[in-house]
């Protein structure tokens, strides 16, 4: 087996990822908007409509609802169908779908039937495509019991989310951020599966919990580098699922940190973040010495013009200020 | 009504005029994209100028237009300040939503331009509502909605046709049928691939058009208004075109073959109405000579004064989320 580290972008970790569940599993097949001869509107799916052929690496119309639904159903009877949504606001046509069947029928039926569908989908601001192509709305399904939501933040997870979701019985999105795509590591080739059940350490401090996700991860170690350099240890913590939440590792940090930023591209109000905040006040309210603080997008529909967006998602100095001011009050 | 248009000559070089002047507006924008002044995705419009300019030339300043983010070409025919649209696609304050819609998300509400919607089928209803409303408010006017063949295939495309019918509302639906929905073609799309026959099930009035034949586009425009403005109901316009240009400024175009691409340029719907008119004595040499110099005029005026053009405050980030008061629409 290959022990050297390989260095690949998200990208290509994700293509990689679709094709090994392709090449492993006959029963799996790619449906989507432009994903065969298009390659994917983020060239996620580039190369497998010529390796797979369009039966497994299928075309669809503009038809959100109709085709995320299909995958449902082909699911339900035995496919295991990677559904691709050009980005999470388009998923809103699907909704439907995906809140009325995709994360009730288990549970509908009494248990008779599981949903082993794999949605996946890009989230996130910052590249200028203005409101209807920006926004952040994992933590709206994460609200959602009946789904597995996933975001990966590494290459690593990239590379390997994709296999544990579709092991999965439940129906599961995966919310990969645009601004990630071209995001390069190197990944070790030892490692051959990850989890979709736990939180991640990214960073190991003392002083204060950068609670994260997503795209605001490389923003939470930039943060934390830039916090060292001031002499504030900062613990990072990769969410990685937002639902099922390991809200265990996040009280694990803060209780030997005891202060605790939470950084989220979802707007403040009803964000994954307000539910860290409240199991917190709820269950860990005595290892707090400081109220706890948010890094969030502002309250707006995300702006086109390049100093407007810039303003409106969470930045490296927002997350440096929210930790600092907890760390140095006053 | 008459079946035959009288196209006099102030009415061809109009549309001459204003398809070159989306066409030399877009090929700007690319050099700007190029240079970085403007972002985000830019869908251009080469090949379909037909369209817009003849539908628009069938409309009246009390009508409404919704459009997609494909929409440049919409906006300046429907006489959307040029100055605005470059400012707006360079993300400056003076541009027509401030900076924070971009070339996706073109509004003027003067000109009854309501976007500008990139939500592929997403304006659709919008137009249902628009027209209801004027049907009531503003009897007489009429809403065009433009869209792709792709949105054909949406839930609230069908849902829209459905409710514009049974609802008899003032819609004129143009559909910029260019036989691609990004990468995939018609007939991967559609089991039914003459789309206006899709209106027939909705009991709506249709027909389809070459549109890269400008003077039969804007024939048809003409009669498909008349139908709308009688009160007659909603009318389905399906407009064969194509785009020279890729989907967006990321598209490897492997999808379809150069040849195609070149054996639909032949068919420039701008050339040929030049040459159509130049063969008949329609526009002469100096004439079109002084429409280049007056078109290129305005390109660098408004690239200039978008370049100037200022940023918006940070500061003023939260405005507009909610507003204080309904604005008001100007009454007819
Ligand atoms: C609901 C929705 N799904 C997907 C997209 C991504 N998308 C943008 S344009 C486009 C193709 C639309 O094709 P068509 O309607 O034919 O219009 P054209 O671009 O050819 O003018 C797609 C799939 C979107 N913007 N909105």
């Amino acid at each position: 087996m290959n022990t050297t580290p390989m260095k690949m972008t998200y990208r290509e970790a994700c293509r990689q990822a679709i094709r090994e569940a392709l090449l492993s599993d006959p029963r799996c097949f790619v449906m989507g908007e432009d994903v065969g001869k298009y390659g994917g509107c983020y060239a996620v799916t580039k190369g497998l409509l010529e390796e797979f052929g369009p039966d497994r690496i299928r075309d669809t119309p503009l038809a959100e609802n109709g085709f995320v639904g299909a995958g449902i159903g082909a699911a339900l009877t035995g496919l295991r169908p990677i559904v691709e949504i050009m980005t999470c606001n388009f998923s809103m046509l699907a909704l439907d779908q995906i809140m009325n069947n995709a994360a009730t029928l288990s549970h509908m039926s009494g248990g008779q039937f599981a949903v082993p569908v794999v949605i996946r989908m890009a989230t996130g601001g910052g590249r200028q495509l203005a409101a209807q192509h920006s926004h952040s709305l994992e933590g709206w399904y994460a609200h959602i019991p009946g789904l597995k939501v996933l975001a990966p933040a590494t290459v690593e997870d990239a590379r390997h989310m994709l296999a544990a979701a579709l092991a999965d019985p439940n129906p599961v999105l995966l919310f990969e951020h645009v601004v990630l795509y071209n995001a390069e590591d190197e990944i070790d080739p030892a490692v051959t599966a990850v989890d979709i059940a736990h939180a991640r350490r990214r960073r190991a401090g003392s002083d204060v919990s950068l609670i994260t996700y997503g795209n605001s991860l490389p923003k939470c170690l930039a943060a934390a580098d830039a916090l060292a350099g001031e002499g504030i240890s900062a613990d990072v913590i990769d969410l990685r699922v937002l639902r099922p939440l390991d809200i265990a590792a996040v009280i694990e940090s803060v209780a030997r940190t005891h202060r605790c930023v939470i950084v989220d591209e979802g707007w403040k109000s009803g964000s994954i973040s307000a539910e860290i905040s409240a199991r917190l006040a709820e269950d860990a309210l005595h290892e707090l010495d400081a109220p706890v603080r948010r890094v969030c997008s502002r309250e707006v529909p995300v702006p086109y013009a390049a100093q407007m967006e810039e303003a409106s998602l969470p930045q490296v100095s927002d997350i440096v200020a929210a930790a600092r001011g907890l760390v140095n009050p006053g | 009504m008459t079946d035959k248009l009288h196209l006099d000559r102030a009415h061809l070089h109009h549309l001459y005029r204003e398809m070159l002047r989306i066409r030399r507006f877009e090929a700007k924008c690319v050099e700007l994209y190029q240079a970085q002044k403007i972002r985000g995705f830019l869908h251009l419009y080469d090949g379909e100028e037909p369209v817009a300019v003849g539908v628009m030339a069938a409309l009246e300043a009390r009508d409404a237009v919704v459009a997609t983010y494909r929409e440049h070409g919409q906006a300046l025919a429907r006489g959307v300040p040029m100055r605005a649209l470059m400012a707006e696609m360079l993300g400056k304050l003076e541009g027509c939503c401030r900076g924070r819609g971009g070339s996706m998300h073109i509004f003027d509400r003067e000109r009854r331009f309501f976007g500008g919607n990139a939500i592929v089928g997403g304006s659709l209803p919008l137009a249902v509502g628009i027209a209801m409303a004027d049907k009531q408010l503003r009897p007489g006017a009429l809403t065009a909605c433009f869209f792709g063949e792709g949105a054909v295939a949406e839930g609230a495309f069908h849902e829209s046709m459905n409710l514009a019918a049974l609802w008899q509302l003032p819609v004129l639906f143009v559909c910029e049928n260019n036989l691609y929905a990004m990468g995939v073609p018609l007939k991967d799309a559609e089991s039914q691939t003459d789309v206006f026959r899709k209106a027939e099930a909705y009991r709506m009035a249709s027909a389809q058009v070459d549109a890269m034949e400008p003077v039969q586009m804007a024939a048809a425009a003409r009669r498909a208004v008349d139908h709308v403005r009688a009160g007659q109901g909603p009318f389905f316009l399906e407009c064969r075109t194509y785009r020279f240009r890729a989907h967006s400024m990321f598209d490897t175009q492997a999808y379809r073959t150069r040849e195609e691409i070149e054996s639909w340029k032949r068919r420039d719907p701008i050339e040929r109405l030049r040459r159509w008119m130049e063969d008949n004595h329609l526009l002469s040499p100096d004439e079109a000579a002084a429409i280049d110099a007056g078109i290129a005029a305005e390109i660098g005026d408004a690239v200039a004064f978008a370049e100037a053009g200022t940023l918006e405050p940070v500061a003023e980030l939260e405005r507009f989320v909610l507003m204080d008061s309904v604005v008001q629409e100007q009454a007819a």
